[in-house]
């Protein structure tokens, strides 16, 4: 019996063996073909429509993010829908959930990719976001990415971004600081193994410095040793810092906070982008938050009516007020469009050709967004727009 | 008065994963096996406190007795499906069934829970303690964290020395088939063992995350693996060596971090490790045995 069994699973992995290696050769041969023009005029007149891909921690750790880019990119691909489209096909969007796993995030990648995504809006982490722009540089797929700011994520000709980049937002922190006075004798607590947070502090540090700042303590943790924080605190506390610099994502952050609570520690705690999501942790008690600044391009309590537009939108759809990524994600899909529009290029061009005239495009266009006024950028894929602040009161960001 | 601070959070630090290495070893030196769902059994027992307390509003003491409750049971259904019908196979089959069961715990509660962090309540609502005009802080959770691990330690021992079920666990321990033959019920003997381990993973996962106020589904990986290196510094198998080892190792990982490099802490904990090892093979206070052919 148990013989026959085991006969049974080896004929069943053969042939799924079998089965998978066929399968690669279909897709080769059909990939071979739809380069030939025969086969793409057929193709023409199935795919009228622009396909977005998106990708982000939708679970894990970083899902907030993910799940803000998603919620985000989805209410602009309907709105741009519901006008039209763009160049008179319609956005038909797919968002994978990475987990804020670079492995797993090429493997979305790749799913996106079989589904015939066009256009990457993603990823919406760093780590994950160096990983898959590699992959999208070999296949010319243009990709723009809401919030990764590590330099290596816009290091291809391919990826433009909508956020700063960690030295931009390291630089401009420091400037910040600086130029509002609110501290001379600064501190740095920062992740030693993520290169979002190493990537922002080696920048503050160096425009601390000529800002006229000093940095008179410097403490690194490590992915594997992120829960305890005193002794760090107890360094900057004796050091008599007069504020933190905090360049890492809010999970840690609330950790931090507590304990220099209980240390009775209160110096101001200015952040990144990365401190985005802290008040919507679950069971958080707010009041440890209480004045905490953060750096971020978007703060849905300006006035305007694109951002009033867009927050009561993403209230009553998500039941929630939106964070600077859903508000990325959301200018990523109209910067695509207007590239698009600027470019020309139809919904039935391969990603391929489509990448070419966004890249073109994207140097030329200038888009008012939420998360900045006459946003342009450079060729590098660098965005050039102006950084906000905001303060964290009685629970809820204010824009200083 | 800095040093003071550093070591005293060390210590507290150290108190935790004591607790959580006297579940490694006591296990290990009764069924001997290394049971690496304990670190995951604190976790479980963090989210339950979280459950009784934030979203069905009990009391705190009475939300950590229930969550210990949760997780004794837990441990013993774990003991009795997975561990018991392998009593005779190889240590390595074992080993790799607690690996197993680790994992099944970890996606069990990021299906159950999701995978976003919770911030804890700590349960101790105390103020920190201001000594030396404010010169020195202790938290709240630190003093609680050092008295309630020397208590345990306390009653723990008694249990041992004084009661017929600790006797029989030190039996066990020494000599399973003489055990037997004494009419000792050993499997019984096991299951209270790991009752006793998991009851105090529950107690380590709220004092954890009080000091620690963050919980997801791998809270428990980390500190379990590091208390099991405590457990073998201080010896495995001996319940002052999981004790002492414990402290040693959160005042070393405080100490280092504070004097030397906080990146460095993890490297320099590790080592000691390795120093202990190629030293003294059995721990601190672990005894020498020689493997009967």
């Amino acid at each position: 019996m148990k013989k026959n069994l085991l006969v049974c699973a080896c004929a069943m992995m053969t042939f799924a063996l079998v089965a998978c290696s066929n399968n690669a050769t279909v897709k080769e041969t059909s990939a071979v073909a739809s380069e030939s023009a025969n086969v793409e005029t057929t193709m023409e007149e199935v795919k009228s429509v622009y396909k977005f891909g998106g990708i982000g921690p939708t679970t894990g750790g970083a899902a907030v993010y993910g799940q803000a880019v998603k919620n985000g990119m989805e209410i602009a691909v309907n709105e741009v829908n519901a006008k039209g489209g763009i160049n008179g096909s319609l956005v038909e969007m797919n968002f994978q959930d990475d987990e804020h796993d670079a492995e797993k995030s090429v493997n979305a990648y790749n799913s996106l990719k079989d589904w015939g995504m066009q256009v990457l809006v993603g990823t919406t982490t760093s780590a994950p976001c160096i990983a898959v722009a590699a992959e999208s540089f070999n296949d010319n797929m243009f990709q723009i990415t809401p919030s990764g700011s590590a330099v290596d994520c816009a290091t291809n000709d391919n990826v433009f971004r909508v956020c700063f980049s960690d030295p931009d937002q390291g630089k401009a922190s420091a400037q910040y600081i600086s130029n509002n006075k609110l501290a001379t004798n600064v501190g740095v607590i920062y992740d030693s193994s993520d290169v979002y947070s190493s990537g922002i502090r080696e920048t503050f540090v160096q425009e601390a410095k000529s800002v006229g700042l000093n940095v008179v303590a410097e403490e690194k943790f490590t992915a594997d040793s992120k829960t305890d924080f005193t002794t760090q605190l107890k360094k900057l506390q004796d050091a008599n810092v007069e504020l933190v610099f905090l360049p890492f994502y809010y999970n840690e952050a609330a950790l931090v906070l507590k304990q220099a609570d209980q240390m009775q520690f209160k110096p101001t705690f200015f952040s990144c982008d990365g401190m985005d999501g802290i008040l919507t942790l679950e069971n958080f008690d707010k009041a440890l938050a209480e004045g905490v600044m953060l750096l971020t391009p978007f703060s849905a309590d300006a006035k305007d009516s694109l951002t009033q537009n867009f927050v009561n939108e993403y209230k009553q759809k998500y039941g929630e007020v939106p964070n600077q990524f859903a508000a990325d994600a959301y200018d990523a899909v109209y910067i695509v469009k207007k590239a698009l529009e600027q470019s020309g290029a139809k919904a039935s061009e391969s990603h391929s050709v489509l990448c070419d005239a966004l890249k073109n495009a994207m140097t030329q266009v200038t888009v008012d967004g939420l998360t900045g006024n006459q946003m342009k950028w450079a060729k590098n894929g660098e965005p050039n727009k102006e950084p906000k602040a905001v303060k964290i009161v009685n629970g809820e960001y204010q824009l200083q | 008065m800095s040093f003071l601070s550093y070591f005293l959070s060390g210590l507290s630090l150290g108190s935790i994963y004591a607790i959580i290495a006297l579940g490694y070893t006591m296990v290990y030196g009764i069924a001997k096996m290394l049971n690496f769902a304990h670190g995951d059994i604190i976790m479980v027992g963090a989210y339950m406190i979280f459950i009784f307390m934030n979203q069905l509003g009990i009391n705190t003491f009475l939300a950590i007795i229930l969550s210990g409750i949760f997780c004794t049971i837990l441990g013993m259904v774990i003991e009795k499906v997975a561990y018991k019908p392998l009593r005779n196979a190889t240590p390595l089959s074992v080993l790799i069934t607690a690996i197993g069961v680790s994992y099944l715990l970890q996606n069990l509660a990021l299906l159950i829970f999701g995978a976003n962090t919770k911030a804890f309540t700590s349960v101790i609502a105390l103020k920190p303690l201001s000594l030396f005009d404010g010169k020195l802080i202790i938290s709240a959770e630190s003093i609680i964290t050092i008295l309630i691990c020397i208590i345990i330690m306390v009653i723990l021992t008694l249990f041992i020395n004084k009661t017929k079920n600790g006797q029989a666990m030190i039996a066990v321990s020494e000599d399973k088939s003489a055990a037997t033959l004494m009419g000792i019920n050993v499997n019984k003997t096991i299951s209270i063992t790991f009752a006793i381990g998991s009851f105090l993973a529950a107690i380590a996962g709220a004092l954890l995350c009080s000091a620690y106020p963050s919980l997801t589904p791998t809270t428990g990986a980390m500190p379990g693996i590091k208390a099991f290196v405590a457990a073998v510094i201080g010896g495995i198998g001996s319940i002052p060596g999981a004790f002492i080892g414990g402290l040693v190792l959160g005042i070393l990982e405080n100490l280092s971090k504070a004097y030397i490099s906080s990146q460095l802490s993890d490297a320099i904990v590790f080592s000691l490790l390795i120093i202990v090892l190629l030293v003294k093979p059995t721990g601190i206070l672990g005894k020498n045995q020689n493997e009967k052919v």
